[in-house]
């Protein structure tokens, strides 16, 4: 079974960051496997090795080294692909789903695409969306676990209120909920592996693409309001009793 | 032109054992030392990682690594947690290397498979209640009795040898004595529950609580002929060769302990106040902090140094016993320090530097004391005047 799956390089959310004078994140530094992405691969790899055949493919837009895709290739990935053109600085939601899309379709055969629900730096939570109906498959959301049996893709898919179970046609885009499995870490041996594993770097025009502007750009940013003064409750032997009163309120129990 | 900088290999390695030990070591690491909890889990996960047999060759089932990455990986663990570094330290350096070393290929293909996934573990008995440094003065003895070694006698200090993973330990023992009747000493594999090979309870320790620790001891052990590991009579100098590279993988625990204590003691100074200031604002506690740098950065370059020697195939005896004992005393003083900046904070185990004071000291101690190490580098100054 083929597995495509989009991941993104990301600057480590555990440094600074700093805009550039467009708005946009500068992607100078080291960048690094965007970890809502490692969930997607994690579960990529499993459905390979229980099928027992197949090769996963990553699938990938960003400039500079591919230092994030060697680390899913270290977990065990197959090959990569990377679109890396100075062109899509910037480039918006709809746009980096049609890159995508033109890569999918250069991967050859494939049962599934998989990807995160959102990453941690766009925080958009659309691209996938788009993808799907870019390529004309069915898109399966937040799934929790995923399973391929009888020309079907089985999703459970997470609800705030438990999951629900879903079915849909391969191939079929899947979008993978962070946390839902444990991340395998590259071992030695995948570290030094993954040198010698394929990694085709592309620019848009090898896509057949003309993207040269787009309809989206960042207008200003803002801080994010800080957080309000919370409640305090003085103990006067029965705070308990208000505890609960506001967590029924805000039905969390 | 020398190089100071990691290759991306090893950095890229380093990174992950880094954010490994973080996330699986670093939140138990507490608890195991309360309860001396051995982790079976986490020595899996090492193996996943490629860790227990990462400085062997391919050939064997290892990861092919140099030493030097094994050392940077070692002080990761180190920089955590020093029962779980340990444990690993013994499990390569003590439990796997004898078997990859001297073993022939039926007895590697026998033993060699779980020592490096970190399904098994091996201990090497060495140390006895009555030869510590002074290894020549080993008494147990394996005596040929047909197709068998009997083995009689009692070991001390073993890392490695009582858990529930443990597959077989490798020791040292006199099987035969020369004309001069000095003993000709050689290494003998006793697998775990053969009959007569008995694990003391686990000692109580000051520190590497969370280490597996026993003494052993052989009343009539028999095991067959073909246990012999190496050539009869290559014990003695075998493990001279472990001891090298142990010492250099010890010294790799000392510059993770004292890196950890650095760490620890420049987050509570910028943070714990004293008369309306950090408490890192007095020099009394900031000359405290460079001195402690100035030792972790000089730790760390004799350890590299001795690990990048011992690669190039270069004489290392001397550099290891350098790297371990400037790193061990290093630690033992960064540990006291760092315990001294948290003051009362450092002596409750609610901060994890009284771990840290408790786990230095044996590193003074373990695969030979600061002592020896002094008479190796010294013997060996003496012995060529030129070197010095």
């Amino acid at each position: 079974m083929n597995i495509l799956v989009c991941v993104k390089q990301i600057p480590d959310p555990a440094g600074p960051q700093e805009l550039n004078n467009d708005n946009t994140l500068k992607r100078e530094g080291k960048l690094i496997l965007d970890e809502s992405d490692s969930y997607g691969v994690e579960i990529a790899l499993q459905l390979r090795d229980t099928a027992g055949e197949g090769e996963v493919t990553l699938i990938s837009m960003s400039p500079g080294e591919p230092s994030g895709l060697r680390t899913a290739l270290a977990m065990g990935a197959d090959k990569a692909i990377h679109v890396v053109d100075d062109t899509l600085h910037g480039a918006d939601a709809l746009s980096t789903a049609k890159v995508l899309a033109a890569a999918v379709q250069r991967a050859g055969d494939y049962t599934l695409v998989i990807a995160a629900t959102e990453s941690t730096d766009g925080y958009t939570g659309t691209v996938p969306a788009q993808l799907a109906e870019i390529l004309g498959l069915p898109s399966v959301t937040f799934a929790k676990s995923i399973r391929v049996e009888g020309g079907k893709v089985h999703v459970d898919r997470q609800t705030e209120a438990g999951y629900d179970v879903v079915e849909a046609d391969v191939p079929a885009v899947v979008t993978v909920t962070a946390g839902v499995v444990e991340p395998r870490y590259p071992s030695f041996k995948g570290i030094m592996a993954a040198k010698k594993k394929p990694l085709e770097t592309l620019a848009v025009s090898d896509l057949g693409l003309d993207l040269s502007s787009w309809g989206q750009n960042i207008v200003s940013v803002e801080d994010a309001p800080s957080r309000a003064a919370g409640e305090k409750i003085e103990d006067d032997g029965e705070a308990y009793l208000k505890i609960v009163e506001f967590l029924e309120e805000q039905k969390v129990i | 032109m020398p190089d100071f900088d990691l290759t991306p290999d090893q950095e890229a390695f380093r990174a992950v054992v880094r954010d490994f030990a973080e996330a699986e070591i670093r939140p138990r690491a507490e608890q195991m030392d309360a309860t001396g909890e051995f982790p079976v889990d986490i020595v899996r996960g090492m193996g996943e990682l490629g860790l227990l047999g990462l400085p062997f060759p391919e050939e064997v089932g290892g990861g092919g690594a140099d030493y030097l990455t094994y050392i940077v990986a070692l002080e990761e663990i180190a920089r955590v947690d020093q029962s779980t570094a340990i444990t690993l330290e013994a499990g390569v350096s003590l439990g796997a290397a004898p078997i990859v070393y001297w073993g022939t290929e039926a007895q590697r293909e026998r033993w060699l498979p779980p020592l490096l996934t970190g399904d098994g573990l091996a201990a090497f008995g060495l140390t006895e209640p009555d030869a510590g440094s002074d290894a020549g003065a080993t008494r147990t003895t394996a005596v040929r009795d047909g197709d068998e070694w009997v083995v009689n006698g009692s070991k001390a200090f073993i890392t490695n040898s009582g858990t529930e993973i443990t597959v077989l330990v490798t020791i040292a023992a006199v099987t035969s004595r020369g004309d001069d009747g000095r003993a000709r000493i050689s290494n003998i594999v006793v697998p775990s529950g053969t009959p007569g090979f008995v694990v003391e309870p686990k000692y109580a320790k000051m520190g590497w609580r969370a280490s597996d620790t026993h003494g052993l001891t052989f009343e009539d052990c028999r095991v067959p002929v073909e246990n012999l590991l190496g050539e009869e009579g290559d014990g003695f100098r075998n493990f001279l060769r472990i001891l090298d590279e142990g010492r250099i993988a010890i010294a790799a625990l000392g510059v993770g302990l004292a890196q950890a204590c650095l760490e620890e003691s420049v987050r509570y100074a910028n943070t714990r106040t004293a008369f309306g200031r950090p408490i890192g604002a007095n020099q009394g506690i900031s000359f405290k902090l460079a001195d402690m740098a100035v030792s972790v950065e000089a730790a760390r370059m004799l350890t590299r140094k001795a690990a990048w020697l011992r690669d190039l195939g270069r004489p290392f005896k001397q550099a290891a016993a350098m790297a371990k004992l400037y790193a061990s005393e290093a630690a033992v003083a960064a540990t006291r320090e760092a315990t001294q900046v948290f003051g009362g904070a450092g002596f409750i185990d609610e901060t994890p530097v009284s771990r840290y004071y408790r786990d230095a000291k044996v590193l003074e101690i373990g695969e030979g004391t600061s002592e020896i190490q002094r008479l190796i580098i010294a013997g060996g100054l003496l012995a060529d005047p030129g070197s010095a």
